[in-house]
């Protein structure tokens, strides 16, 4: 692969998916906001839902947690916390291997449920099964790289990884150049990777940014949203924007006409 | 500004907790809410209903947002009902909630369309020519008219503008008055009720025109003609809150949750009431689940059940344990005390006519009409006397028409009911047995064709000298049940286990129905009635009435109620509810309807008699008189075919013609003044010369067809068109799927009144113009569709007979796109023609001849016999026998200034209804206030009409039902016919006037008006026969009183002088067709039913998709679980139905609900809509008419003879079509005929 090629691939190609990524959820999110949803098919069909949704989101939560950390944790926080490069590559395969294998199972039962059920395939819109198809196979080609990792336990080829995605978020578009001699099951891996980020905000994958991480937190187990201000006073800049009804009014009184 | 900026508040988030911290209320942004909220938030709300023929009316609010309709939802302001009266609301069902879809749908109609090839030579035409002469080159060149009227249902509809469709319709009309005479123009539009300005406005064009008004009720077989005939009363039913007054409800063929959704609550809450209920069906309708018992009969042998209940209810409440007010009920209210000729032929008796006054000496002392009073026994003299109510004392004196029990003298008189007792003498009187002649489908069984039964008589001397044998329809009636009451002889029984006509035992036989639940049924019926006086009531239906003998179970029943004095009882009587016919404020629409104020009469047809001549389906007739008319009918000829019969009745005066000669009525006035004679003396002669034909004689003479047809606010072609492929190949001139030759090729014995011709005419009419909102089956096959309308975008007048109130139709919005409302578009169209005709007309005389009127004195025309001039039998005379001839002037120039105002006949002449006439100018006077009057042209100084409100106003103001003003003169009119007060029922409402802007308010009760025979009170609800039993009022019929024995000629001849069991006819549809064309399925023959539909508003809107999504969005016919495996068919297969009429497709429903040897295909299911090609006719599928062909019946032809009148919708016949039989298999290969056109087919290209 010629550099030019390798560096529009991994040193631009990322910025494109990133900006869409971003821009797009955040254009989306206040253009559209009644499209911001999963679209869950669980009316339609319960039957391989339970076992394939849960399996497919524990995976790909673990998956997305290890990704996470082990691309972007700094290569001299490891050596200062005395983790080997090895260890920690062994550790990502066996994690993420197990975690892949639970979110293949899971997610294989998701596609066959939504290409061979009849009802779930005449109310699924394109985006819903092509998502879907890209996930399956970014997934597969995950675990195949499991095979070339065995190869070499040492966790110079992880480092690689580490310094490319840290690289490319520090604004170094020339960290391409990392990623140059890799298995070409990796470049694959990476740039199928990107294009889900760059398709994101097309998709149902938007309620991501939803995910209702608030609630573990959340004080009392009753949450009354109110429309009149609440006290401390002082914040009537949003008062002031938009009319307030009656301080005691808390249930619509737009009751159809009798 | 930006949803997600707003929800960064991680600075100003303020959360305050109650509840001890287990709640807290945050202040997170709720602006979302709004958009749930404004999904309900509408600018206004304005009352409207639904313009369709399912009797529901119900009120509704139609919701506006942004000047669009959004929903709609039930309205809940009725007025209230009395204390211990459920009240009215909730009306309205899942249908009409699914209206609104229609608006702004794919199937909306938006602009004017004609078809391509007709536009294309006007334009050629026009571009020439002015335009009648247009219109004219393009109709007499056989080229150009073919190539438009052969491609009609294939596509090629083109947008065209409302000045240019306009100038084509009026050309063409302007052209067929002149060349063919008006009477070839004809509309069709039913059911005035559901929107009475819409259709006065299309039938106030036509009758100005000289145009004929095609009838619809009887032509959908919702008219019962048992009602006419029993009661000389089209239809006149119990509102549906009376069913709670009910003490037993029998429910016959009629599929209340089903078809009379807003009504059935009032069944629920009666039995909660302890009400008890029986339900007759052969299939597990949805109003079986309310049935205490069900009886579950072989479809079409109702009368038989009927019979037998009747016999039970005879033997035990009227012989062996008589029930005083059962036996009082029918001295006073039936004709059975009266006295029947029994006539001797070969040594045997048979009944003949009712006695009358002028048979015997002196007359019984009555001068006038004696020929018309019928005579009955006095129980006190033992003499015969002529009791008050016959029609005789209708007409020709004052003050004696009533039931009081007087004779013509006044002197006090009891009728006696039987000649039974001391000194009576008894004889053999032979009775008709259809029951042997049943075809191979229903059961026959072997009782001898004619049965005698003795019975008590009287010998009587006449005023000639004749010695004649005399017997009541009390005992006539008796021996025709079968009744054993000891006076020796055959075909009685004592038994119910005895198998004799009509017992129940051989109900059992003929019907499949246990006996003893038949006994249980008919004894708990006649104990309540007995209990209450006679609050037993039978809501019945479609299921009994579309059989071609409906009469016999119409009567069977009427008889049940009759035997326990029900009808004219609260609570009690005759339910029939098919159609939406109650037109409440019915003499103040008249008028407008059809521009009575410019011109009487008006031209009216009715439909069943005129398609089934002009869509030629009498040449494939298959049923013949021999296998209907009776063993004991009178001497003569009774073999004709029923065309003839038709053709007769015609000539006779008895039914209307359209057309109506075969010369132009415009051109007869000039040629009687030329030879210096009336016209209707001329008339008469040159009929009899033969100088003038009648147009019946030779309905395929290009000189008599149809030329120019309307059609709207109906679905004529996709819905009630019976026999669908007759009226493609002969009216239309199109592709059709008829599968059999008509009688000429097939060697049968044709008719011998009508002219054949060996080359059937295909496409008779120049010009079908078509009126709808949505492109229905009939806009697809029309030439101009104009768009109108819909139900929430026009302003009109709605009633029903389920409930007494009177509401509108509102103008939610303005019509959409170029829609234009029905008022606009006919008011439009007159304005257009009165700019085109002067062309070629001026000021026209115009002879119409109309049939002899029921409710005038012309309905006593041959009191005895039946006398054909044609035959030389009587003399031409005309309304006596043959119809009448009245000139109208026509003022062509001025049709728009008439149009729109209300014209001077009113002031002059009046108003009136049914018989009796008031004075109408303070009416006029304040319509001329209310709506302005014109100012100048050729309707100065008259008030105007320009609006639909005004058209509203004129009819509320007109009628006694809405002007209590008008109603207080009515009951006077009335009350000088009967010497006895009546204007008690609408005094306290006198000051009552209910304008369009009330009703838009709220609904309003309807004012008491001798229009009709039930009143509004607060002590009883709306039921029929009220006025006749508590007034003593009399039935408008011979006897006055109600007409259990029909004496006419014709009614004897066939057999219907009592009431009988037929047996379906066998219309013989099915033979030599199943195999004709194998597809490799087994093929089995069923009894074809169509009843009214669950999935579409009412008989015509199945194409909405709301509907369409709840049932299988498409047409099915359902079949039994036995039936379908027979012939190898499993639920949801695609299936083909077919016989000698077309063929159809649909989907198989394979139920238990479905009895075997029925299929059942709900009525009116469009072939637009998911439809595939037809591998019998390799044409799309048809529609449920494209199995089914109409046959007229003779009775139904009777005219001039008290009751048996003609009147537009109550009399004449009716198209029935559930005797019909199809072949059923399962479909080898369904085609959507969606190849790509190939220059083979270049009639399908749609230009």
């Amino acid at each position: 692969m010629s550099s030019a090629i390798n560096s529009a691939l991994f040193g631009w190609y990322p910025y494109l998916c990133l900006t869409v990524f971003l821009l797009g959820s955040l254009i989306r999110f206040d253009r559209e906001p009644y499209t911001w949803k999963t679209g869950s098919s669980q009316l339609l069909r319960k039957r391989q839902l339970r076992w394939g949704s849960n399996l497919f989101h524990v995976g790909i939560l673990i998956i997305f947690v290890g990704h996470f950390f082990g691309l972007l944790t700094p290569v001299w926080l490891l050596d200062a916390l005395y983790i080997s490069h090895g260890f920690k590559q062994v550790l990502a395969m066996v994690v993420g291997g197990l975690a892949g294998v639970a979110c293949f199972i899971g997610i294989s039962l998701l596609a066959h449920r939504r290409l061979f059920d009849p009802r779930i395939r005449a109310t699924s819109s394109f985006g819903d099964t092509a998502i879907l198809l890209l996930l399956w196979l970014q997934l597969t080609l995950g675990l195949s790289t499991i095979f070339v990792s065995a190869q070499h336990l040492d966790g110079h080829e992880m480092v690689k990884f580490m310094s490319w995605a840290q690289g490319i978020l520090t604004l170094q578009p020339a960290a391409a150049g990392f990623v140059a001699d890799v298995s070409p099951i990796f470049k694959a891996h990476l740039l199928l990777g990107m294009t889900i980020f760059l398709v994101f905000p097309f998709t149902r994958l938007v309620h991501v940014w939803s995910a209702p991480v608030w609630y573990l937190g959340r004080p009392g187990y009753q949450v009354v949203r109110t429309r009149r201000s609440l006290k401390p006073a002082g914040r009537e800049v949003i008062a002031a924007r938009r009319p307030r009804r009656d301080a005691m009014t808390i249930r619509p009184t737009h009751q159809p006409a009798e | 500004m930006s949803q997600f900026l707003d929800r960064l508040t991680f600075f100003r988030k303020t959360v305050e907790p109650f509840s001890d911290g287990h709640g807290i209320v945050t202040s997170e942004d709720r602006s979302w809410e709004d958009g749930y909220r404004k999904r309900w938030q509408h600018d206004k709300i304005v009352r409207s209903t639904h313009g369709v023929n399912c009797t529901g009316s119900c009120s509704w609010k139609i919701y506006v947002k942004g000047g669009i309709v959004t929903w709609e939802t039930q309205q809940t302001d009725y007025p209230r009902t009395r204390p211990d009266l459920p009240n009215h609301e909730p009306r309205g069902c899942a249908r009409g909630a699914s209206y609104s879809w229609y608006l702004y749908s794919g199937a909306r109609v938006k602009y004017p369309m004609v078809r391509g090839r007709l536009l294309k030579l006007w334009r050629e035409a026009r571009a020439k020519l002015s335009p009648v002469a247009a219109w004219a080159s393009i109709v007499e060149d056989a080229d150009k008219r073919h190539a438009y009227t052969s491609i009609r249902g294939h596509g090629g509809l083109v947008r065209s503008t409302w000045d240019e469709v306009n100038e084509i319709i009026a050309s063409a009309n302007a052209y067929t008055a002149k060349k063919h005479g008006p009477d070839r123009i004809i509309g069709f539009s039913p059911i005035p009720a559901m929107s009475m300005v819409s259709y006065a406005a299309g039938s106030r064009y036509l009758s100005l025109l000289g145009g004929t008004c095609m009838s619809f009720y009887d032509w959908y077989c919702d008219l019962p003609p048992a009602s006419p005939q029993t009661w000389g009363e089209q239809t006149d039913v119990p509102e549906s809150a009376d069913w709670y007054n009910a003490g037993f409800l029998l429910v016959w063929g009629s599929n209340v949750p089903q078809t009379r959704t807003p009504d059935a609550h009032f069944y629920t809450e009666v039995r909660y009431k302890g009400t008890k209920s029986a339900v007759v069906s052969p299939d597990y309708a949805e109003a079986t689940k309310f049935a205490d018992i069900w009886l579950n009969p072989k479809q079409g042998t109702d009368a038989a059940l009927a019979l037998a209940m009747g016999h039970v209810i005879l033997r035990e409440y009227h012989l062996d344990r008589q029930v005083g007010y059962f036996g009082d009920y029918a001295r006073r209210y039936t004709d059975m005390p009266f006295l029947v000729r029994l006539a001797e032929k070969g040594g045997r008796l048979v009944p003949e006519r009712l006695l009358r006054a002028s048979e015997l000496a002196g007359g019984l002392g009555e001068a006038n009409n004696p020929e018309w009073k019928t005579v009955a026994i006095d129980e006190a003299s033992g003499e015969p006397v002529a009791p008050r109510g016959a029609i005789g004392y209708r007409w020709g004196e004052e003050a004696k028409w009533n039931l009081e029990e007087k004779d013509g003298e006044g002197r006090d008189i009891r009728l006696k009911l039987s000649l039974a007792g001391e000194g009576a003498e008894f004889a053999p009187v032979d009775f008709p047995y259809f029951g042997g002649r049943a075809s191979e489908h229903f059961t026959a069984t072997e009782h001898d064709e004619i049965l005698t039964r003795n019975l008590p008589v009287r010998t009587i001397e006449t005023a000639t000298g004749e010695r004649v044998k005399v017997a009541t329809v009390y005992d006539l009636t008796m021996a025709n049940y079968g009744l054993d009451r000891g006076f020796g002889g055959g075909n009685v029984a004592v038994n119910y286990d005895d198998d004799v006509p009509f017992t129940p035992a051989w109900a059992e036989r003929v019907t499949g129905v246990k006996r003893d639940a038949i006994v249980t049924v008919a004894r708990e019926f006649a104990t309540n009635a007995e209990k209450t006086d006679g609050r037993s009531m039978v809501i019945l239906g479609a299921g009994l009435n579309h059989w071609y003998h409906m009469d016999m179970s119409y009567r069977g029943i009427i008889n049940l109620l009759v035997f326990c004095g029900c009808i004219g009882q609260s609570g009690g009587g005759w339910s029939h509810y098919v159609g939406q016919e109650k037109l409440r404020p019915q003499t103040g629409w008249l008028p407008l309807a059809f521009a009575l104020d410019w011109a009487r009469p008006p031209r009216q047809q009715n439909s069943t008699s005129f398609f089934y001549a002009h869509t030629d389906q009498w040449r494939y007739e298959t049923l013949t008189a021999a296998e209907i008319v009776s063993p004991t009918a009178p001497d003569g000829e009774w073999n004709d075919s029923f065309i003839d019969y038709n053709v007769r009745a015609e000539r006779m005066g008895w039914l209307p013609s359209a057309p109506q000669l075969k010369q132009n009525p415009l051109t007869i006035a000039a040629n009687a003044k030329a030879a210096g004679l009336e016209p209707k003396d001329y008339v008469a002669k040159a009929l009899k010369s033969g100088d003038l034909e009648l147009s019946c004689h030779d309905p395929d003479d290009p000189a008599n067809w149809p030329r120019n047809m309307f059609v709207w606010r109906s679905n004529l072609l996709g819905s009630s068109g019976k026999g669908h492929e007759y009226f493609l190949r002969h009216l239309l001139g199109t592709k059709h799927g008829v599968q059999r030759e008509d009688l000429g090729a097939e060697g049968a014995v044709r008719s011998k009144e009508v002219v054949w011709h060996d080359k059937a005419p295909e496409g008779k009419l120049d010009l079908l113009v078509t009126l709808d909102f949505r492109m229905s089956t009939t806009c697809v096959y029309s030439d101009i569709v104009l768009p109108t309308a819909t139900w929430y975008e026009k302003n009109d007048l709605n009633t029903s007979d389920m409930h007494p109130f009177i509401h509108p139709l509102s103008a939610a919005v303005d019509p959409a796109w170029e829609a234009r409302s029905d008022w606009d578009i006919y008011k439009g169209l007159a304005k257009t023609f009165s700019e085109v005709a002067p062309e070629v007309l001026g000021v026209e005389e115009d002879v119409v001849l109309t049939p002899i009127q029921h409710d005038s004195p012309g309905e006593m025309a041959q009191a005895f016999d039946v006398a054909d001039w044609k035959r030389g039998e009587v003399e031409p005379i005309p309304g006596k026998t043959m119809p009448t001839v009245s000139v109208v002037s026509r003022d062509y120039p001025n049709l728009y200034a008439r149009f729109t105002a209300l014209g001077p006949l009113m002031e002059k002449v009046g108003n009136g209804g049914k018989g009796i006439a008031w004075k109408t100018g303070h009416e006029v006077e304040g319509l001329g206030r209310l709506n302005g009057v014109h100012a100048t042209g050729a309707a100065k100084g008259l008030p105007k009409i320009e609006t639909d409100i005004d058209a509203a106003e004129v009819i509320l103001s007109l009628a006694p039902e809405t002007n209590g003003e008008v109603a207080v003169k009515a009951w006077e009119a009335l009350s000088k016919v009967t010497g006895r007060d009546h204007t008690h029922l609408a005094l306290p409402k006198e000051d009552e006037k209910i304008r369009y802007r009330d009703i838009q308010a709220q609904p309003r009760k309807i004012i008491s008006s001798p229009t009709w025979s039930g009143i509004e009170s607060e002590k009883v609800c709306y039921n029929a026969g009220y006025t006749n039993v508590h007034e003593l009022i009399p039935w408008r019929t011979l006897t006055g009183r109600q007409q259990l024995y029909q004496d006419h000629l014709w009614m004897r001849a066939f057999g219907e002088g009592l009431v009988t069991w037929k047996p379906p006819v066998d219309l013989k549809a099915v033979r030599g067709i199943s195999g004709m064309k194998p597809n490799g399925n087994k093929e089995i023959a069923l009894n074809f039913i169509t009843p009214h539909q669950k999935w579409g508003i009412h008989s015509t809107y199945s194409d909405n998709l709301l509907m369409l999504t709840l049932n299988r969005g498409g047409p099915v016919v359902w079949i039994s679980e036995d039936d379908a495996k027979s012939a190898g068919i499993v639920d949801n297969d695609w299936v083909e139905v077919f016989n000698a009429n077309g063929a159809l497709t649909a989907r198989a429903v394979v139920s238990q609900r479905v009895k075997s040897g029925m299929m059942m295909m709900y009525h009116a299911q469009e072939k637009i809509v998911n439809t595939p090609g037809s591998e019998i006719t390799g044409n799309r599928g048809g529609i449920h008419n494209s199995v089914t062909r109409i046959v007229l019946k003779p009775t139904h032809m009777i005219g001039g003879y008290a009751q048996l009148a003609y009147g537009f919708n109550y009399y004449g016949t009716v198209g029935a079509n559930r005797d019909e039989f199809i072949v059923v298999r399962k479909m080898a290969k369904v085609d959507w005929l969606e190849d790509p056109l190939t220059a083979e087919a270049p009639m399908e290209a749609a230009e």
